[in-house]
């Protein structure tokens, strides 16, 4: 089969490698369809997550039919239409069986290493380096999916694949970032990063009841989306200053809750930006956490900062002396996507919400590494890009 | 009745503890014995003159004067001896012992040969050194032979009723399918079984065992029966807790080639808490969710560090 291989930083080729094979009793095996490019992949791209190895197969956005199941799959069988979740997850754990799927403890075979940098082992994810269990991603032909009868949820026949692939990730992420802020009637939620997990936090802030949603990005392309797709206030941070700007927005008050849909590559304009950059560059932090930096110093007192960027390692100069002092709820983590897909699905079916409205570019499987350039230079306007890997 | 203070004594780790001091042979330090101390003293003694009278020591044993080249190995000595003496663990100090021996055999065989020197001094300074080293050899091997046992602590909490782990635990046939190092386990009818693992560099080890404790859905114990390649005992406890069973397990073995058979197990990457620490994530894995996970076998794209990245891929599947 064709895959989307990793070789290093910067460097991606679609090659041909064997087809995935039934290797556990539980898995299955999924011809895709579609399959996408998450921003978190990018973080893998740009060489800031520790343990990628040269021909790693990526992705971790993926659906397609079931062509092959395990002898203990009982609520699969071949033909079956789903989309997989990206944390793998056995189910049956104690932290399965809270609904914390992300956290499973049995699913990445490189626990040790996870817990060396961590303390403790979250779920293995699809082709995101051997720290979360070095499994072979989804931008491929074919994919083995463990624990198949908990990791999926069908797919109702007349759904096109652009209005429930998002189930896989980044519409979940969105929405339990914003079910994280706990919203209440009259709640002014701030989002910072107007990329596609952005867009979806956006969304969902406003499905959970928020009064207003600010969001702030630097690109005209993803402010537009977000005021005119998903319906927030925007800031312009290269031209606004953000903490003023939110301090007005708000009546001074502060937003309630604070969404850093950003992660560990953020920008900032000016020295400041420059700061983290260099520091990163010299290993002296791994991550650049503009976006939580500020993300605590907007949020009003007593409020939530909700965290679905994605950070690896040790942060610098985090205000949380600001963070204690007004008493904050910090929530994060990787999404527990299993506990979404169902409720997601059936809003997508009622027709609340579509989707497929932060796809900009779909293209063929062969084009992967050119669409990672594209994804990560924001060329021709690009927010989300659909591979098709028929 | 679920407590919530954690009493050791009603959960029996400190009779555990006594257990394991009852039935090992020496206590947590190693003991010195006379040998190797006088071994010591010999190191600092024999040091201290090199460090500060490198010419005379030179003269006296019949080689040619090279007072820096005394001084370094004067040093040697002393760290040696200062080892055995302080440490607590005098057997890699001794072996260091039987290393700087070589070291000083090989330069006196250079002074033998050497026109400038005292050749029959040279001879005798040659064979008190050949006595030495025979002292050292005997003293560290003897010191690695008795080598303190290994003892591994680890708990893992599993998402199943006691009774289950128990039983399955219990069957002693079902323990090699997550514990990597065993080959098999048969059960010999009566207390007894027969073990057989694999050893260090592809060795195969064997030995019988008999069950000392067994009392059902609590605790396990046995210990390993004379004429065992490697001693060993250990026992796994059963604790019901709000989030499953806590499966507390103790293993302590006499470590096969001794002090060194285990530094070399620590440099091929079978660390023996780390071993234990994955074998009962493996068990969990077994239990909970009904296989062990894995990524052997997947595809992956061609690589140019081939070499390197099949050495990652080969420690990962160690570690596991």
């Amino acid at each position: 089969m064709k895959a989307n291989c990793y070789h290093a930083k910067h460097e991606l080729r679609v090659e041909e490698v064997p087809d995935p094979e039934i290797l556990n009793p539980r898995d299955a095996i999924v011809r895709i369809t579609s399959t996408a490019i998450c921003g978190s992949d990018l973080h893998l791209y740009n060489g800031f997550v520790p343990g990628m190895l040269d021909g790693d197969i990526l992705g971790h956005e993926f659906m397609g039919e079931v062509v092959e199941t395990g002898r203990e799959v009982r609520k699969l069988k071949a033909g079956d239409r789903i989309v997989v979740p990206f944390p793998i997850s056995c189910g049956n754990c104690w932290y399965c069986r809270e609904g914390l799927f992300s956290l499973c403890d049995n699913s990445n075979p490189n626990a040790s290493m996870a817990e060396k940098m961590w303390g403790y082992s979250p779920a293995g994810v699809y082709g995101y380096s051997h720290l979360l269990g070095g499994y072979a991603g989804g931008q491929a032909q074919y994919a083995r999916v463990p624990f198949a009868d908990v990791d999926h949820i069908k797919v109702p026949g007349d759904l096109p694949d652009e209005k429930v692939l998002f189930l896989s990730d980044i519409f979940p992420t969105g929405y339990m970032a914003a079910e994280n802020c706990n919203i209440k009637q009259g709640d002014v939620i701030a989002v910072w990063g107007c990329g596609p997990v952005g867009q979806f936090a956006i969304k969902s802030a406003y499905l959970l009841g928020a009064d207003r949603v600010i969001a702030i990005d630097r690109f005209p392309e993803r402010l537009r989306m977000a005021r005119e797709k998903a319906g927030a206030e925007t800031i312009n941070y290269e031209q606004l200053n953000v903490l003023e700007a939110l301090d007005e927005m708000t009546g001074g008050r502060g937003p309630d809750a604070c969404i850093d849909a950003v992660g560990m590559e953020a920008h900032a304009p000016g020295v400041y930006g420059l700061y983290d950059r260099v520091k990163q560059a010299a290993m002296l932090e791994t991550d650049r956490p503009i976006a939580l930096r500020e993300a605590i110093l907007a949020c009003r007192k007593g409020g939530t900062v909700s965290v679905p960027g994605v950070y690896g390692g040790f942060l610098d100069k985090i205000p949380f002396g600001a963070a204690m002092n007004k008493a904050l709820t910090i929530k994060t983590g990787q999404t527990h996507v299993q506990r979404y897909m169902q409720p997601l699905l059936e809003r997508i079916q009622k027709g609340e919400i579509d989707p497929s409205f932060v796809i900009t570019h779909q293209m063929p499987l062969d084009e992967a590494p050119e669409a990672y350039r594209m994804f990560r230079d924001k060329q021709d306007e690009c927010i989300k890009v659909v591979l098709k890997a028929a | 009745m679920q407590t919530t203070v954690y009493d050791e004594r009603e959960f029996g780790l400190e009779q555990q503890r006594q257990e394991r001091l009852s039935m090992q042979t020496h206590g947590q330090e190693e003991s010195r014995d006379g040998m190797a101390k006088a071994l010591g003293w010999f190191s600092i003694g024999l040091g201290l003159a090199e460090l500060a009278a490198p010419r005379q020591v030179s003269r006296f044993i019949g080689v040619q004067e090279r007072p820096t080249l005394l001084r370094v190995l004067g040093i040697r000595e002393i760290a040696s001896g200062l080892g055995i003496l302080i440490q607590g663990r005098p057997t890699p100090w001794l072996w260091s012992r039987v290393a700087g021996d070589a070291l000083d055999l090989t330069l006196l065989g250079f002074a033998l040969s050497s026109s400038e020197s005292d050749r029959t001094r040279v001879g005798v300074a040659t064979a008190a050194v050949v006595g030495v080293t025979a002292l050292d050899i005997i003293s560290s091997t003897r010191h690695s032979a008795n080598g303190e046992p290994i003892h591994v602590q680890k708990v893992i909490t599993i998402n199943r009723p006691q009774e289950e782990l128990y039983r399955f635990w219990r069957d002693f046939q079902n323990l090699p399918r997550f514990m990597k190092s065993l080959e098999s386990v048969h059960t010999l009818g009566g207390n007894r079984s027969h073990w057989v693992a694999s050893g260090p560099a592809g060795s195969r080890i064997e030995w019988e065992a008999e069950m000392t404790q067994d009392r059902p859905n609590e605790v396990i114990a046995w210990r390993s029966l004379e004429g065992a390649d490697v001693d060993n005992w250990g026992s796994v406890r059963f604790r019901r807790v709000p989030r499953g069973t806590e499966v507390h397990v103790d293993i302590s073995y006499s470590p096969p080639g001794g002090r060194l058979g285990s530094i070399a197990a620590w440099f091929t990457g079978k660390e023996p808490g780390q071993q234990v620490q994955e074998d009962l994530r493996r068990l969990k894995q077994l239990l909970e969710a009904g296989e062990i996970p894995t990524t052997e076998g997947q595809p992956a794209g061609p690589s140019r560090t081939a070499i390197l990245s099949s050495l990652f891929r080969t420690a990962e599947r160690q570690r596991r």
